[in-house]
């Protein structure tokens, strides 16, 4: 996973709440056994709209995406975090996401900002008024920068660490090997097997 | 303090807990199907790591495969199942291809087996894994990424969700199905209501439920946004399970319904929020708009944007489904009824289905598919398929179908369905088309008459 400290940036208002996993990455996107070649697939049926607004020349080159409440609810496809970092967006920010997507994404190092519906909808508008405002979010100091404003967001500890250390999950969870073999050794004996 | 049944099964699942780490978490069963486990095991492969437990690991494909006999004609398609044959066979996990008797849908042919029990820790790279949770069990989807972690170790690291109960007092009324209810509480919670939750339905009418309905009701929780929902064991659920070929036997079967037993929420347990739902008042109900907590009873009508929680996104959605505010629900009309997947594929619904088209003619093009092989064999013996068949309606193998856009069975842009499934997202069903919810008997019904219609307004 590629470290996530801090990122400067321009964004993207994505003015729409319930954007759903399916949307992000419709389901013929997900046919593909790779893990490469998703970005063609984002947004794929909203981008055919012209006035889009990842159509808009104004937006080429943005990092963040500022999108309205409930992002990534739905499918737990992870091809919509894959998709996102593909097409270069390292964080999104909204104030509320699909817990599974949230996940997804913090395994994979796109950073995943909750901040408040009001705050969320000021720096949209911010960006719409200039979008060449640059943005920076701090996952050390858990904030989010623009303008002379500054706005706090919370993430636990662990999460945090991981992202900043850029650590695979596995890695960490083969130290406790033994731990996991005790465990087994105590499970109950009619647990089913598919064998 | 007394434990909810949620805390009580996470509890008996930590390996290991350390503070300001989430909990490392043991998984009892993994079930994997083509489309979200090409790219774990390519990490597996990649970091030389083996699948740590393939015998609590169970493989199927259902997203890509077609329901009409025949091999898979998109390449894609066909490369993606290949690539997860190839997968099973080299890290020895059990795989129930196409064509097999016991092929399905990921989440029929788990309960079906007797593989879902409770008190298991359940896991899916897909959302729906929510619907083993009706055995009272934790179960969720998860990512790719996740895939991998436990291919690997068989654990999850995870923080535990907050508890809710949605306690639905009374009765359901008669031609009211576990579909409706579901359908009602997302409409009132919302679609992010259930965020960062695990969900306990309680109550008389969850009670009176099948395990069929159970199932129904576990399996949309994630449209709540809630990861799991669960329902306690009960006399319901220990007869469903004994005899499967999975369950417990002999004194196994004693000692596990033993403990079994006290998978329930103890009197004084506290939950983080309670929601309250009164059955008496529930009708038949079906979804308007394109996320599953845009919806009202069928006897109402398109709502107003102004009138609901978010007008935007209604006017967005009206706009996208082709509807006006104030039409009366059972004055839309459909093009395509489509019966089946995860949500409402299992022989009770096909009965439920069999009942309102015995005799009669169906108006609309009407898919009628199995969630696995063994609910088509049995609907089968029960002589189903002949009354659908008679009907007019198509009668299919088993897969995913039409429930999302990944598999020959699509909606053409604007087409219009009443489908059974549990999602009417943008192009879900397929680009442009238009999805609305319902349960099996409101698909039936409207298969008559080309319009949205229940059982009851038939003649
Ligand atoms: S039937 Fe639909 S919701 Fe269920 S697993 Fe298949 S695609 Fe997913």
């Amino acid at each position: 996973m590629e470290a996530f400290t801090t990122h400067t940036g321009r964004a993207v208002p994505l003015r729409r709440s319930n954007v759903d996993t399916d949307q992000i990455i419709p389901a013929v996107w997900l046919k593909q056994v790779s893990r490469t070649g998703f970005e063609k697939g984002l947004f794929s049926a909203w981008r055919e709209d012209p006035a889009f607004v990842l159509n808009d020349p104004v937006h080429e080159g943005a990092s963040i995406l500022v999108s309205g409440p409930d992002f990534g609810t739905g499918s737990s496809r992870e091809h919509a975090v894959w998709a996102l970092q593909q097409y270069g967006f390292r964080v999104v920010i909204a104030a509320r996401f699909g817990d599974i997507f949230r996940n997804n994404s913090t395994k994979m190092g796109l950073l995943p900002v909750v901040l408040p519906a009001g705050v969320v909808e000021a720096l949209q508008s911010a960006v719409e008024a200039d979008p060449t405002l640059e943005i920076t979010v701090d996952l050390g100091e858990r904030q989010v920068r623009w303008a002379g404003e500054i706005a706090g967001f919370e993430i636990d500890d662990y999460t945090r660490w991981r992202l900043m250390e850029g650590l695979d999950d596995i890695g960490l969870t083969l130290r406790n090997a033994d731990a996991v073999a005790v465990y087994e050794n105590g499970r109950q004996p009619w647990l089913p097997t598919t064998v | 303090m007394g434990r909810t049944l949620a805390e009580k099964v996470w509890e008996q699942h930590v390996v290991r807990r350390a503070d300001g780490e989430p909990d490392l978490l043991y998984i009892d069963l993994h079930l994997i199907h083509e489309v979200t486990s090409p790219q774990a095991f390519d990490g597996l492969r990649m970091a030389g790591r083996p699948v740590r437990r393939p015998e609590l690991t169970i493989a199927t494909e259902d997203h890509n495969v077609p329901t009409l006999l025949g091999p898979i004609k998109d390449p894609v398609s066909r490369t993606q199942v290949e690539t997860l044959r190839k997968n099973c066979a080299e890290f020895g996990v059990r795989l129930h291809p196409m064509g097999d008797a016991g092929q399905g849908v990921v989440h029929i042919i788990g309960p079906q087996f007797g593989l879902t029990q409770p008190g298991m820790t359940i896991v899916c790279g897909d959302s729906h894994t929510s619907t083993h949770g009706a055995f009272g069990g934790i179960a969720f989807g998860i990512g790719t990424s996740e895939v991998e972690h436990v291919l690997a170790t068989q654990t999850l690291p995870a923080y535990r969700p907050r508890t809710m109960a949605i306690e639905v007092s009374g009765e359901l009324p008669a031609g009211v199905t576990a579909k409706d209810l579901i359908l009602a509480i997302i409409a009132k919670i919302g679609t992010g209501g259930g965020q960062g939750y695990i969900v306990e339905y309680r109550g008389e009418a969850i009670r009176e439920l099948s395990m069929e309905g159970r199932m129904t009701v576990c399996n949309m929780s994630i449209e709540a946004g809630a990861r799991a929902g669960m329902i306690a064991p009960d006399e319901t659920t220990f007869d469903y399970l004994k005899g499967r070929p999975h369950a417990p036997a002999g004194a196994d079967w004693d000692a596990a319904v033993e403990y079994w037993k006290s998978l329930t929420t103890d009197e004084d347990a506290v939950f983080d929020t309670v929601v309250e739902i009164d059955a008496t008042t529930l009708t038949p109900f079906v979804t308007w708009g394109t996320n599953p907590g845009q919806g009202a009873p069928l006897g109402s009508a398109v709502p107003a944007p102004q009138d609901t929680d978010d007008p935007a996104a209604a006017e967005r959605a009206l706009e996208y489904m082709g509807l006006t505010a104030g039409t009366p629900l059972r004055d839309v009309a459909v093009d395509t009824v489509f019966v089946g997947s995860c949500t409402n594929g299992r022989l009770e619904d096909l009965r439920a289905v069999a009942e309102v088209l015995r005799g009669r003619q169906v108006v609309t093009r009407t898919l009628i598919v199995p969630g696995s092989m063994l609910v088509k064999l049995q609907a089968e013996q029960e002589g189903l398929h002949e009354v659908f068949k008679a009907a007019g309606a198509e009668w299919r193998e088993a897969g995913c179908s039409m429930c999302l856009g990944m598999n020959p069975d699509t909606l053409a842009p604007g087409e219009r369905s009443a489908s059974t499934s549990n999602r009417n997202f943008e192009g879900r069903q397929g680009k442009g088309g238009r999805t609305h919810l319902v349960s099996p008997q409101v698909a039936a019904a409207t298969a008559v008459t080309g319009k949205l219609t229940a059982p009851a307004d038939l003649v």
